[in-house]
């Protein structure tokens, strides 16, 4: 059992009918992922790569029996649909869309809070590749092939450091249990250290490699995590050590505006709690078989 | 985006939080004449630009008669202000705003941000204004107050209190301190900001709460829903070739060094950044090209970053997904036909029919160094930007 999604996880696609999101679909109903439906408001009784289209998660919920949703849909709408995903019961969502104002985020956050925990969804993302377990199931839009299925978790923030990492991995016949993206927002859904909950907690994880960067208190988060509560080796690298303070490097959230938030100090913290650093994102896959 | 203290003002008095009389003006004479029109006998003469740190300056000056407005403006007008927060090019004078002096009992830090360990707004405040909070959390951190807003019901009235209580505020003016931190905070939460800072809110000597300064930072990916705020954008304040990037729907942020750097990608922008400096040169810039790297965004790209006259090797990392690499070398090829490069171009492509990609390359007869890992592109990147400039091995 891999976290979040296996073979069998029912998944539908908010936004389906736009062109990126039906690109994906396709490429997700190939790789094997059981895409049961789609919600677009008004176009419900359309199919989509013979998936079936519904006007609202609550329709598509009912007639599929839907765990896990997938949204595309645009910034401006983006929030809304995740509200619209948390109170249809949806279980996991992956949230793909760039763009999504800080504000919104925190009333989405503060709108899940809003069920008891047994029935809360769980979201990453947005602004994320998405999530995906090797041979298994994929929500998002990464390039499935650049994975072998194994043993290695994988969390981090960016979409294409993430592809490097697996593709260092894959050159050395190491596979991937799941690789989640939480995003490169100031503000998403889960945080480094949720994951690594989940990673500790799966069997079919046996080692962790986070892949952080710049910006943000997650990264520190995380290693006073890892240092009372993981017993798994983790390897993390941080990017960003050549980026300069108080600047925005392309995602939202990659920002050094406090202490403990350059490369360099996250790089301190993370090896004071035990964590293996790669020096450097050409050792990544090094470095994970390193410990393994 | 950033907007000028005058703007700020103007949006935050909009919210009922109270600001000296005060007027813009775009000329030393003009500002002469709003000094007159305002009244008074003392004025401040602020440039705006967007940093802070302008006191320090030069950018602040205290002035008695016309005569001195005037050539306080002369001074500032058309000149580069380089504070601690410019870096060494400065920013541009072409505004000042001129403010009636108040007389001033104390000075209150007060700023507004998005937590991101709590993931809500909070309002950071101190009794210790006009220092920097960078300085205050060093030499006074237990003068600071912080309190979260609940985003269901937002900013009570007794959290208000509260922080006026903290920070000593006297009895009579706690209702002009709740109208102030709710003023903020509705500003923040309508207008969608991602910072306000009022540094310093002062308690005057005729007893009224003033904001002396204003910084105001908004979140661009709301301003969509902002047209009004959207206006108040002033691109002389921002680096051209940065705004020029934006306006093309390109990230790009510029540095000192002499390798450019085209990346799909903002995480894998930044290790490239790190490998350049691992392998002994200094990236020239952060660039992410985004998730298709369709053949008119890598032209783009090339034109941006041979824009910068210290470029002197460039260096493209594409991590192909979806958008395979074949597709992404014809990008190259085409762009380079297209874009005047005359310094090396080093290419390292990886991921969906790598091998394609290469040939593509291979064959296109252009001068173009390949690369297949990270490191080698690095390597090779450095090491072309040496031999072509060779005065540059002394230095290195």
């Amino acid at each position: 059992m891999s976290i979040y999604l296996d073979r069998d996880t029912r998944v539908i696609v908010q936004g389906i009918t736009g062109r990126m999101a039906q690109f994906h679909t396709k490429d997700m109903l190939e790789y094997g992922t059981n895409v049961v439906g789609g919600v677009v408001p008004g176009k419900g009784g359309e199919t989509v790569h013979g998936v079936p289209v519904f006007d609202t998660v609550k329709d598509a919920v009912e007639a599929t029996r839907a765990e896990a949703s997938l949204v595309f849909v645009p910034p401006p709408f983006a929030a809304d649909s995740i509200m619209e995903a948390a109170d249809a019961g949806i279980r996991y969502c992956v949230c793909i869309t760039d763009g999504i104002p800080a504000q919104d985020m925190i009333q989405v956050k503060r709108y899940m809070m809003r069920y008891p925990k047994e029935r809360r969804m769980v979201l990453t993302g947005p602004n994320c590749a998405g999530t995906i377990s090797p041979g298994k199931a994929m929500l998002g839009i990464m390039p499935g092939h650049i994975f072998l299925p194994g043993h290695v978790g994988i969390v981090g923030r960016s979409g294409t450091l993430g592809y490097e990492a697996a593709a260092q991995l894959k050159e050395r016949g190491i596979g991937v249990s799941t690789s989640v993206g939480i995003g490169g927002d100031p503000i998403n859904g889960s945080s480094f250290r949720d994951i690594l909950e989940q990673f500790e907690n799966d069997d079919d994880t046996h080692v962790i490699a986070m892949i952080g960067e710049i910006g943000g208190p997650q990264e520190a988060e995380a290693a006073a995590y890892i240092q009372d509560h993981v017993t798994k080796p983790v390897v993390a690298y941080v990017a960003g050590l050549t980026a300069p303070k108080g600047r925005t490097m392309g995602h939202a959230g990659a920002i050094i505006s406090a202490f403990g938030e350059s490369a360099s100090e996250k790089v301190e913290i993370l090896s004071a709690a035990g964590v293996t650093v790669a020096e450097n994102p050409a050792v990544i896959g090094e470095t994970i078989a390193s410990v393994m | 985006m950033d907007i000028h203290e005058y703007q700020a003002k103007e949006v935050l008095s909009n919210f009922g939080v109270e600001i000296p009389a005060g007027a813009l003006a775009y000329s030393p004479e003009q500002a002469a004449y709003r000094a007159r029109e305002m009244g008074g006998d003392k004025w401040i003469v602020k440039a705006q630009v967007h940093a802070g740190g302008r006191g320090k300056a030069g950018g602040v000056k205290l002035c008695d008669t016309d005569d001195e407005i005037q050539s306080a403006c002369e001074d500032m007008f058309g000149k580069k202000l380089v504070t601690h927060q410019t870096g060494p090019e400065g920013k541009g004078i072409y505004r000042v705003y001129v403010e009636a002096a108040v007389p001033i009992d104390r000075e209150i830090y007060l700023g507004f941000v998005l937590d991101r360990t709590s993931q809500r707004i909070m309002i950071v405040a101190s009794a210790e204004g006009g220092m920097e909070i960078e300085e205050i959390s060093e030499t006074k951190p237990e003068s600071i107050v912080r309190s979260t807003v609940e985003p269901a019901v937002g900013l009570r009235d007794f959290q208000a209190r509260e922080i006026a209580f903290k920070l000593g505020i006297e009895p009579g003016l706690t209702q002009a301190m709740v109208r102030t931190l709710q003023g903020c905070y509705l500003a923040f939460r309508e207008l969608d900001a991602t910072m306000v800072e009022i540094n310093p809110l002062v308690v005057t000597g005729d007893n009224r709460i003033l904001a002396l300064d204003a910084k105001m930072t908004f979140d661009d990916n709301a301003l969509f829903r902002h047209p009004q705020i959207s206006e108040l954008r002033d691109k002389s304040q921002e680096d051209p070739r940065e705004a020029r990037a934006a306006d093309r729907g390109l990230s790009y942020v510029g540095l000192d060094g002499n390798i450019g750097c085209i990346v799909n990608g903002a995480g894998l922008a930044m290790a490239t950044m790190d490998t350049i400096k691992l392998a002994g040169g200094e990236p020239a810039n952060f660039l992410d090209i985004g998730g298709g790297a369709t053949p008119e965004r890598v032209a783009k790209a090339f034109r941006l970053v041979m824009s910068d006259e210290n470029v002197q090797a460039v260096l493209v990392n594409i991590f192909a997904g979806i958008n395979r690499c074949d597709w992404v070398a014809e990008g190259v090829v085409q762009a380079l036909k297209e874009v005047k490069v005359d310094v090396p171009v080093i290419v390292r492509l990886a991921g969906t029919n790598v091998e394609e990609g290469q040939k593509i390359l291979a064959k296109s007869g252009l001068p173009i160094i390949r690369a297949t890992t990270l490191m080698e592109a690095a390597e090779r990147s450095v090491a072309a930007w040496k031999s072509d400039h060779p005065l540059n091995l002394k230095a290195v």
